[in-house]
């Protein structure tokens, strides 16, 4: 046992020393973790054709909802400030380029940006590209917007997850809208984007249909590139075998485009025409959008939406900052980043506090579930790492009033009602007639 | 009957749209032997152009069919600013170097004016599609064609006529045949080949800016427009024959009526037919259609 000879104020004053030299400590170590930030890398069309439409206001509903996020101004549960009090920083990459620009970007992201997380891809295209390059590197990724379900039915990752449905959602909804409806469909025709998301669009309205509409007789199947522009050939094509219905996954400039010239030649009037992506295009084209077209949103988005506060708030805080409503390419992005936010504050929980590592943050997000503006988002497929959530169709109606399309004769969808089950991949739960669907409408 | 009658409608049609633009670009090329990648961005520029001056007519509340004037207004503003400030400014330091220098200029002015575009006109989509009603309809048998597209033909053979009469028949177009021919001997004869290069430019840029200020009422003009109708447009004039008029006319008529069959017939092999003609062309004629074998200058 050692014994101090220090007199009694100078032990005094040495127990000071050491309480303020460890309150230094604390407040230094403070300090640190107050000053620790967490760097998303958010990835979006911000030039090119799918900017307009997705990309920018994606990226608008990112940056007004982190915002909200830095201020703890977003509602309960979310209303911690940044990700568990660590702000958050953004950094903001064009996705336009193509896939092999992309793979490079997310490197550099990841390498030299040092971000903790990337949140990006509205491109299928580039959704196949960059999972594999992500897991590769053990990187923390999301997949906010593309459609593709060949992702996680193709390949099975560990960092990598999708926050929103696939694309089989949004035409198994059109066919059973149809259904519910009670809408004629003896026969059909297509209109798809020659691209992974055309492609997976059109084989899964088709099967819905074989399944839900037996005797239906599928017509024309036109497949224009990408950005095509002039679609007066294919129009013609699809007025020459006019079908019951015809069912459409364009998007973007090319939906707009087909609109505005399908609309003077008369296809709406001839055929019931469902877009199974439609929403985004409505607040721009006002009364140039034909009235009792069906459309989806990808989601419960929009005018679609679910009522609830959650929603309420987001529909104000998006409005009021870009005078527009916000459709799904805004949603999306929101309901990515409220799931990364709670699971990075899972992640840190589980972490004593501190920031968490790519593995913790994806041990977080596996199989996890949050309230978004559209609903309730359950990581439900792919092992965990693939959402599904409730949709919803509807009828457009121009409101001369109000001065824009509104939607009409909703059906919502429930998640499980219009999503595979965790055990079978889309296409074969489709041709299987959909076991273990349930709730449906 | 009736679907060939259609395909040859749809081909027509999506032809005229094709050689307007691609006129310029192989005009461009006949006589200032630049490959113009950035073509493409001058027909968004028309298409921006055309939708902001249609706008404009329609808040001054000048009559519908003015908005035809509006949009070659326009492309005559564009031509007339834009293209002598870019081979001025730009392109006329590259003459005489390696083609392939000013291939890469291009493309990086074609990058450059992409955003430009969406600084200026945002990234919002622009509506003008009043023009596309003041033809009303045309119904030729289970079809109804909108009377704008066959107006389209028509601007697409008068504005092919006038270049070829004013290459052909005019003092001035000679003029221009002698710089294509040799622009050394032209300027040894008191041509002044600078000024040449600069009006040649401006024609083509305004027949870029016209097929995009004529296209704009029948899409949303927003970024990104300029990059399909570049493709097309170099499939044709290679097609055709880099600086032939003819050979643009001939091949985007090709074009068209490949996609129009491939469409209406197989459309999975739509983009295919395209490349599968110009492959084709190009394995019995290298040079394109309309484009003479050059003796080699020593």
């Amino acid at each position: 046992m050692t014994r101090s000879n220090a007199p009694k104020s100078s032990r005094k004053g040495l127990g000071a020393l050491r309480l303020l030299a460890a309150a230094a400590a604390v407040c230094a170590a403070t300090g640190v973790q107050a000053q620790e930030t967490f760097k998303v890398g958010i990835v979006s069309f911000l030039s090119g054709q799918a900017a307009e439409s997705f990309g920018i206001p994606a990226v608008n509903g990112a940056k007004v909802l982190v915002d909200a996020f830095n201020k703890g101004a977003a509602p309960a549960p979310y209303n911690k400030v940044g990700f568990g009090g660590m702000k958050l920083e953004f950094v903001y990459v064009d996705e336009a380029g193509g896939a092999t620009k992309q793979v490079q970007e997310l490197k550099t992201l990841y390498d030299r940006e040092k971000v903790d997380a990337v949140l990006g891809y509205v491109s299928s295209g580039d959704c196949l590209a960059v999972a594999p390059a992500a897991e590769e590197m053990k990187k923390f990724l999301i997949l906010y917007d593309c459609g593709t379900p060949r992702i996680f039915e193709d390949n099975k990752f560990q960092y990598v997850f999708r926050t929103a449905s696939h694309g089989a959602m949004d035409n198994v909804a059109l066919a059973r809208y149809l259904k519910a409806k009670n809408i004629k469909a003896d026969s059909f025709n297509m209109i798809n984007q020659d691209y992974a998301w055309g492609q997976d669009s059109k084989k899964d309205f088709a099967g819905a249909m074989s399944k839900l509409f037996p005797n239906a007789k599928q017509g024309e199947d036109q497949l224009p590139k990408f950005g095509a522009g002039q679609y007066g050939t294919e129009i013609s094509a699809l007025m020459s075998k006019p079908a019951d219905v015809t069912h459409s996954s364009l998007w973007g400039g090319d939906l707009q485009a087909f609109i505005l010239q399908a609309g003077p030649r008369g296809l709406f009037k001839r055929t019931q025409v469902l877009l199974s992506a439609g929403d985004h295009v409505l607040p721009g084209l006002g009364e140039k959008m034909p009235d009792g077209v069906i459309l989806g949103a990808r989601g419960a988005y929009g005018h679609m939406s679910p009522k609830s506060a959650l929603n309420d708030w987001w529909w104000d805080l998006y409005s009021k900052a870009y005078n527009v409503y916000p459709v799904q390419a805004p949603y999306r992005m929101v309901q990515g980043l409220l799931g990364l936010k709670l699971a990075a504050e899972k992640a840190m929980a589980a972490n004593g506090g501190k920031k968490p590592t790519p593995e913790q943050l994806a041990a977080a997000m596996r199989n996890s579930e949050w309230d978004s503006p559209a609903g309730r988002i359950k990581m439900a497929l792919g092992g965990g790492h693939q959402a599904i959530q409730d949709t919803a169709i509807g009828r457009t109606k121009y409101d001369a009033a109000k001065k824009m399309v509104m939607i009409e004769d909703i059906v919502r969808f429930p998640a499980e009602c219009v999503n595979p089950p965790a055990n079978m991949d889309a296409e074969n739960w489709i041709k299987a007639g959909f076991p273990g669907a349930k709730n449906c409408p | 009957m009736a679907e060939l009658v259609t395909i040859l409608i749809d081909g027509l049609t999506y032809a005229s749209w094709l050689f307007i633009v691609a006129l310029g670009l192989t005009l461009v090329f006949g006589v200032l032997k630049i490959l113009n990648i950035a073509h493409g961005s001058f027909y968004a520029l028309g298409a921006y152009g055309a939708a902001t001056m249609v706008a404009w007519f329609a808040s001054m509340q000048f009559a519908p069919w003015l908005s035809l004037v509006a949009m070659l207004l326009a492309a005559v503003v564009i031509a007339a600013i834009v293209a002598p400030l870019t081979e001025r400014g730009l392109l006329r330091f590259f003459y005489g170097r390696d083609e392939v220098l000013l291939v890469l200029t291009t493309n990086a002015l074609f990058l450059i004016m992409e955003d430009l575009t969406k600084l200026i006109w945002g990234a919002n989509p622009y509506f003008v599609s009043e023009p596309y009603a003041l033809f009303g309809n045309v119904d030729v048998g289970v079809q109804s064609y909108v009377g704008y597209d066959f107006m389209l033909v028509g601007l697409a053979v008068t504005v092919g006529l006038a270049v070829w009469y004013g290459l052909n028949r005019t003092r001035q177009g000679k003029i221009v045949l002698a710089v294509i021919h040799s622009p050394e001997v032209a300027a040894s004869m008191g041509v002044n080949v600078s000024r040449v290069y600069m009006v040649a430019f401006s024609i083509g840029i305004f027949l870029a800016a016209l097929g995009g200020a004529f296209t704009a009422p029948m899409i949303s003009v927003q970024p990104g427009v300029s990059v399909g109708v570049i493709i097309l447009s170099f499939a044709v004039v290679i097609i055709g024959g880099l600086g032939s008029i003819e050979g643009a006319a001939i091949g985007a008529l090709i074009v068209g009526m490949a996609r129009s069959v491939a469409v209406h017939t197989a459309p999975v092999a739509e983009l295919f037919a395209i490349y599968l003609v110009m492959a084709v062309v190009l394995m019995f004629r290298p040079e394109g259609l309309f484009q003479r074998i050059q003796a080699r200058k020593i």
